[in-house]
């Protein structure tokens, strides 16, 4: 069997350095989490808490996104409305070319990668930097992020010294993390400086008070939104919380669960352009909403959890296939468990089905949400989307599409022989009896494993023996 | 475009009706008991584990200490309001300090100065947070949102009786949304860093490199 995804992942599983670079860091995400939460009453009344913000945000969804507009519109932030990543994108577009910008710096935003953003403008002969020194990095090595909170989690030092001497030959070789992240300061200083756009992710918006929340350590957010003249913020419709005080809970989870923070250095809360008589600050600030196959999935109660995700990582973090095969593999923009669910539904069960595949139903993601999505089951029902019949009873974008005909008349099959207890019967002793005639490969399963034997008697005659009376 | 898009968006989300409203459960939360000590003492605990400066000192000492501070890190200027309260005891005795810098004009006709000439910045702040150790900072026409992110050091006072337990006590007690949120509010918890290399803290990415902390 060999899909792309296959492909890569078997590619990726053969770079040692890159498992080893996963290995390392997720090790110590878990443990930086764990100790953060060392009464574990208090961090289930927190998720308990936490879902309940979301859920209740979501249960509001259109009147809150309403009241959102509106107290925006009232604060001096302009709106808009994007149902795909191409309208997004032309949004922004018309946005700097009213003010005539030729470049803009980019705070981190997972949006803007899901829309492609960067490739867009570039093609229009707009300069898009990356300022997280995490996403500087991967952008100076033409690559995407392997993680959602730590996109370049996949290089170690000395592969980023060494880039960094290729691509500045002028600045001394250092392997120095300080020394690294200083020259990256400079470098990103003067562009902050005569940037004239910037650009950020959302990672709450507040309905009741017209709010834009961000979360980051470095300040790059914080300079993308006040530096330059005009800020543009992109992000999905879900991120909306009715009231203020849901955010010091959400905040609090957030920056916990993601990298074991109390909280983070910085969080910016960002209401209005600058006002009369301010000094500095950007003079508009636009907001970019954007759809992209999120009412899709709020139309279906059980796929709706999705929406819930703050996005702070944690699920990744401790996915045992993730750190394996690291977050590449995924070929998609969001990886680990999170992207597993996302992507499938958004980009369609025939595009990016395989994803929901790609896991153990562990279920070390779930016990670990924040906002307890229950990812297994939600991994569950995409498989079964992808190979149900009756796809009039589902709005999953290419809900069947992944119905073999072989898959289909196995189960079938399957499902005749177990509700007929004398050939089911007949077929257990008949198997066991020949046992040593069965297959010993099983395609891919025993390219990595041993196959499974069977036992020396069925469990019906082993019962019988015992003289257990099953009537 | 873009009003199709609304309509569109919200329409689709209309029609899947509203799911069971879990408003229950979604308020509340913890709030301590924290004497003024204790609040002092965990508030200080957690700034000087992220790296920053916590200095104490009273109503009559702090200018001594902000002179200290600025002889320490051998700052050749320091950008301060000739409007605040503080602000105005500082340059009322400005022979004590480096060269006073004031913010009196829009970032655009001193950009320059600001991004590379300023070595440290004062401010005050709007309270503060024990629980996580974070400056409550609502930068405003006096100091505009800039001084506490450019210079290299931010040196910032925060007065004991601001000091909340928690953000939700914090926002509750200064009643923040009845008095309407500011063009920008902001936590600060600490200088700017990044572990994105290896894991490793790294100090001084965008932000400044230093955060000093004078509580009154
Ligand atoms: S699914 Fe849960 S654990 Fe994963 S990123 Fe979203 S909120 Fe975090």
């Amino acid at each position: 069997m060999s899909s792309e995804f296959r492909n890569t992942v078997r590619a990726n599983l053969a770079k040692p350095e890159v498992r080893a670079n996963f290995y390392r860091a997720m090790d110590g995400l878990m443990t930086r989490r764990l100790d953060q939460f060392p009464d574990k009453v208090e961090l289930e009344r927190l998720r308990t808490q936490s879902m309940a913000i979301r859920a209740n945000a979501l249960s509001k969804l259109p009147e809150l996104l309403e009241t959102l507009e509106a107290n925006l519109t009232r604060n001096g932030i302009q709106v808009h409305w994007a149902e795909t990543a191409e309208q997004g994108n032309q949004i922004v577009q018309a946005i700097l070319e009213r003010h005539n910008a030729k470049s803009i710096i980019k705070g981190k935003s997972m949006v803007s990668e899901e829309m492609g953003m960067n490739h867009f403008l570039e093609a229009l002969g707009i300069e898009c930097l990356e300022s997280d020194l995490g996403e500087f990095i991967i952008q100076l090595d033409g690559e995407t992020p392997s993680h959602i909170i730590m996109p370049a989690i996949h290089k170690n030092r000395v592969q980023i010294a060494k880039l960094f001497h290729e691509k500045f030959p002028d600045i001394p070789y250092t392997e120095d993390v300080d020394e690294l992240t200083q020259m990256a300061r400079r470098i990103l200083r003067d562009k902050f400086y005569a940037a004239p756009v910037g650009l950020s992710g959302v990672n709450f918006m507040v309905a009741e008070t017209g709010t834009l929340c961000l979360v980051e350590n470095e300040g790059n957010g914080r300079m993308s939104t006040t530096a330059p003249s005009v800020h543009i913020a992109v992000t999905g419709i879900e991120k909306v919380v009715e009231s203020l005080s849901d955010v010091p809970p959400l905040l609090s989870i957030l920056t916990r669960s993601a990298t074991g923070q109390p909280i983070t250095t910085y969080f910016n809360m960002i209401s209005s352009p600058r006002k009369p008589g301010e000094k500095d600050g950007p003079e508009a600030v636009h907001l970019v909403l954007l759809d992209n196959g999120r009412s899709n999935i709020y139309s279906d109660p059980e796929l709706l959890a999705t929406l819930r995700c703050i996005r702070c990582g944690a699920c990744i973090n401790h996915c045992p296939v993730y750190v394996r095969i690291g977050g590449h593999s995924y070929g998609t923009v969001y990886p680990g468990p999170i992207g597993s669910i996302l992507e499938p539904q958004k980009a369609g069960l025939d595009v990016h089905g395989e994803l929901a595949q790609a896991s153990t139903l562990c279920g070390a993601c779930s016990e670990v949400c924040p906002v307890r999505i229950p990812i297994p089951s939600i991994l569950n029902r995409l498989r079964y989307d992808g190979v149900r019949k009756d796809t009039a009873n589902t709005n999953t974008v290419g809900s069947g599409k992944r119905r073999t005909l072989s898959e289909a008349a196995t189960w079938k099959t399957w499902a005749w022989a177990a509700t007929h207890p004398t050939i089911y019967h007949a077929g257990s002793t008949l198997a066991t009896r020949f046992k040593g005639m069965l297959p010993t490969n099983l395609g891919a399963w025993t390219t990595v494993r041993s196959a499974p034997k069977l036992a020396e008697s069925t469990l019906h005659q082993q019962a019988k023996h015992l003289g257990v009376d099953h009537e | 475009m873009s009003n199709t898009a609304r309509a569109n968006i919200l329409a689709r989300l209309k029609e899947t009706a509203s799911c069971s409203s879990p408003d229950k459960g979604r308020l509340g939360g913890v709030s301590y008991d924290w004497d003024t000590a204790e609040r002092v003492r965990r508030f200080t605990e957690r700034m000087v584990a992220v790296r920053a400066e916590v200095h104490h000192a009273t109503p009559k000492t702090w200018l001594d200490v902000v002179q200290q501070v600025c002889v320490d890190k051998g700052l050749n200027n320091l950008l301060v309001s000739p409007e605040t309260v503080l602000g105005k005891q500082i340059h009322a005795q400005a022979d004590r300090f480096p060269t006073l810098k004031t913010y009196d004009q829009p970032i655009e006709s001193w950009k320059q100065e600001m991004f590379y000439g300023i070595d440290a910045a004062f401010t005050g702040t709007h309270g503060g947070i024990a629980e996580t150790g974070t400056l409550i900072v609502m930068p405003s026409v006096d100091e505009p949102r800039l001084m506490s992110l450019v210079p290299p050091v931010h040196l910032a006072l925060l007065k004991v009786d601001k000091l909340y337990t928690t953000f939700a006590e914090a926002v509750q007690a200064q009643g923040w949304v009845q008095a309407g949120m500011p063009s920008n509010a902001l936590l600060i918890s600490g200088p700017s860093k990044s572990a994105d290399i290896e894991q490793t803290l790294a100090y001084g990415v965008h932000g400044p490199k230093e955060l000093v902390v004078i509580l009154v």
